[in-house]
């Protein structure tokens, strides 16, 4: 076990490593680092003192040395735009994206598995052959689309939610969040539902073929013959049983969630990080681009990480088989 | 299965009546069939578009700005119908459309193709050669899928910048490991046959051993992968365009097309954003559904 968690770290490291390497080789060796980093108002003294601060004139391999060094430390440079670190400026945003992807994560389980399962109890019925066209489309359709419709519909013609930023935010437990208001919750719910579309597709599809699975088992036939309402044999012999696969993806996928946010928060003007980096893109705000690529791609890793070790916790065999 | 089959257990070629055979499989899908004939028209617009195109949308002498924003259906003074209404730049839709479809399937195809080039030989070579090789290509493949494709794109994307040839790149890059795996899967299973050992013992030379005697083994799923990745390619190039990341507005993808759009939805103008993403989504929707059909075809545990 031991074993099995030192190699997964390590390998972790590497990956985040080889990131730093391209993002730092990307930075260094597409363009003049000095145009990238350095604010283009700047005057010839200010860049003369930005160039010894961060080391330029030194030769590549101990200029990445210093990159590394700062990194740890957190210093990964201000922001040409809003001339504050880059890392706290992320940090800011961080919570509107975590709160975006856990809300559509909710909603992608709180409808997935009820639609899913059912169209696993009646596969030949209507509702569960519209159910399951709809999770194809909901593949199929590419979100920033979708998000372009719903404001349209919701928005623009029904004027039932607002269509750009975060609303009204409040304070409870420490925790600063749009869900604690009505007006939150307006703006919270358009881009949320966009987001969840895809987890929710693949949510449905999971449930209904753990169903059609599970249905089938002796221990179902069992409690139907011993005559156990069929309401508590869903929710109690099917539902725990079709839950194991369900509980992995939505662990798994978490992180597509806070990738794909950026296409959500740029639809939807969400002040999350994810709209922070497109519009730093756009701005050419590199020290942004540069400290948020490298806090993605840690986040990630650790995920994976995490993830990977539940694993093994919960089944033996990944243990074995990756300790050798 | 027919007793020719099961006379000839070895033959692995297809024959002209596999072909007829496959053909009978595909088009027991109604779906798959319709799916497949509304992409050979999208795919006969996007080859011809310049041809069959009622205006040229980016001939600037034929656009008159005095046309920009026209609702669907209406005519112009010179009486040019414009059925899909006009951008706001005075461009016919439906020809910015066709244009669009040329650019979004160019640009999918070209990655996809050279994505399976890359991940077939890098797939087939791990599984030909085995040992260490192997296992770092292989852990770097899963190292590579535990990322989400999006992320990739964007981060290869923000460092070097936007352009045709550094989104092709990226789509490139963000595709290759799933053409390895499946490659990979099947050569696995393909390198211990007797063909393969006869092949050996001729003292055939590797390379000849790996592309013309195992790799045409792999190609049917591969086929079904380079089908549904060919329509993820085509919606994330459209994801990233939109965003403003992926193709020059010179080069104007479906994805650009919406993005342009996008500002005049909240003026009520919906065409100019809704039609080139129901292009889009027909798109996708038509590739997935022959991918679906192709994977079920070639699945041996779906066989009669």
């Amino acid at each position: 076990m031991t074993a099995f968690i030192l190699r997964r770290s390590l390998q972790s490291l590497i990956v985040l490593f080889v990131m730093s390497l391209l993002v730092f080789g990307g930075v260094n060796m597409v363009g003049d680092p000095v145009d990238m980093l350095i604010s283009p108002e700047a005057d010839q003294m200010e860049i003369d003192r930005v160039i010894r601060d961060l080391g330029l004139d030194r030769p590549v391999t101990e200029q990445y040395w210093y990159f590394l060094v700062n990194a740890f430390k957190g210093e990964l440079g201000r922001s040409f735009i809003f001339g504050e670190p880059a890392l706290k400026l992320i940090i800011q945003r961080m919570p509107a994206t975590m709160e975006l992807a856990l809300f559509s994560l909710l909603l992608a389980v709180v409808f997935g598995i009820p639609l899913g399962v059912y169209a696993g109890l009646k596969p030949e019925g209507k509702l569960s052959r519209t159910i399951m066209a709809g999770s194809i489309l909901g593949f199929s359709m590419p979100t920033f689309w979708v998000g372009i419709l719903l404001i349209m519909f919701f928005s623009v013609n029904l004027g039932w939610f607002p269509s750009t930023g975060r609303g009204e935010t409040a304070t409870y437990f420490g925790m600063t969040s749009s869900i604690f208001t009505a007006d939150g919750l307006s703006h919270l719910f358009l881009p949320a539902f966009n987001l969840a579309l895809f987890k929710l597709s693949s949510v449905i599809r999971l449930a209904r073929a753990g169903t059609r699975e599970v249905i089938l088992q002796d221990y179902i036939k069992f409690a139907r013959a011993k005559g156990v309402q069929e309401s508590r044999v869903i929710r109690v012999h099917l539902l725990k049983n079709i839950m194991i696969p369900i509980v992995t993806v939505i662990g798994l996928e978490f992180g597509s969630l806070i990738a794909f946010s950026t296409v959500t928060e740029t639809v939807f003007a969400w002040p999350g990080m994810g709209k922070l980096i497109i519009d730093s893109i756009y701005n050419l705000d590199r020290p942004i681009i540069v400290a948020y690529l490298m806090i993605i791609v840690l986040i990630f890793v650790t995920l994976n990480l995490v993830v990977d070790i539940l694993y093994s916790f919960l089944d033996p065999r990944v243990r074995i088989k990756g300790a050798k | 299965m027919s007793n020719v089959t099961d006379a000839k257990p070895q033959a692995t070629a297809v024959p002209a009546s596999g072909l007829k055979k496959f053909w009978a499989d595909f088009s027991e899908s109604r779906l798959a069939l319709f799916a497949l004939a509304v992409f050979s028209t999208i795919l006969f617009i996007a080859l011809f578009a310049p041809w069959i195109s009622p205006t040229n949308p980016y001939d600037l002498g034929s656009v008159d700005i005095m046309n920009s924003r026209l609702p669907p259906g209406s005519e112009d003074f010179a009486g040019n119908v414009y059925w899909l209404g006009t951008d706001g730049a005075g461009r016919d839709m439906l020809s910015s459309i066709f244009y669009g479809l040329r650019v979004s399937l160019g640009v999918g195809a070209f990655s996809g193709i050279v994505a399976m080039a890359i991940g077939a030989t890098i797939g087939l070579a791990a599984a030909y050669f085995g040992g260490r090789l192997e296992t770092i290509i292989m852990r770097i493949v899963d190292i590579q899928l535990s990322f989400p494709s999006i992320l990739m794109a964007l981060i290869i994307l923000a460092i070097f910048g936007k352009g045709v040839d550094k989104t092709i790149i990226a789509l490139v890059l963000v595709q290759w490991a799933y053409y390895a795996r499946t490659a990979r899967a099947s050569a696995l299973v393909e390198k211990n046959k007797e063909y393969v050992e006869a092949a050996q013992c001729l003292a055939l030379s590797d390379r000849r051993i790996i592309l013309s005697h195992i790799m045409p083994n792999c190609l049917a799923p591969m086929i079904v992968v380079g089908t549904l990745q060919t329509a993820h390619a085509i919606s994330l190039e459209a994801t990233l365009s939109f965003l403003g990341l992926g193709l020059p507005i010179t080069e104007p993808s479906l994805g650009l097309l919406i993005g342009n759009g996008f500002e005049y939805m909240y003026t009520g103008d919906f065409w100019i954003s809704i039609f080139p993403g129901v292009a889009l989504l027909i798109t996708i929707v038509s590739i997935n559904l022959v991918g679906d059909q192709l994977r079920d075809i070639f699945n041996p545990r779906l066989q009669k």
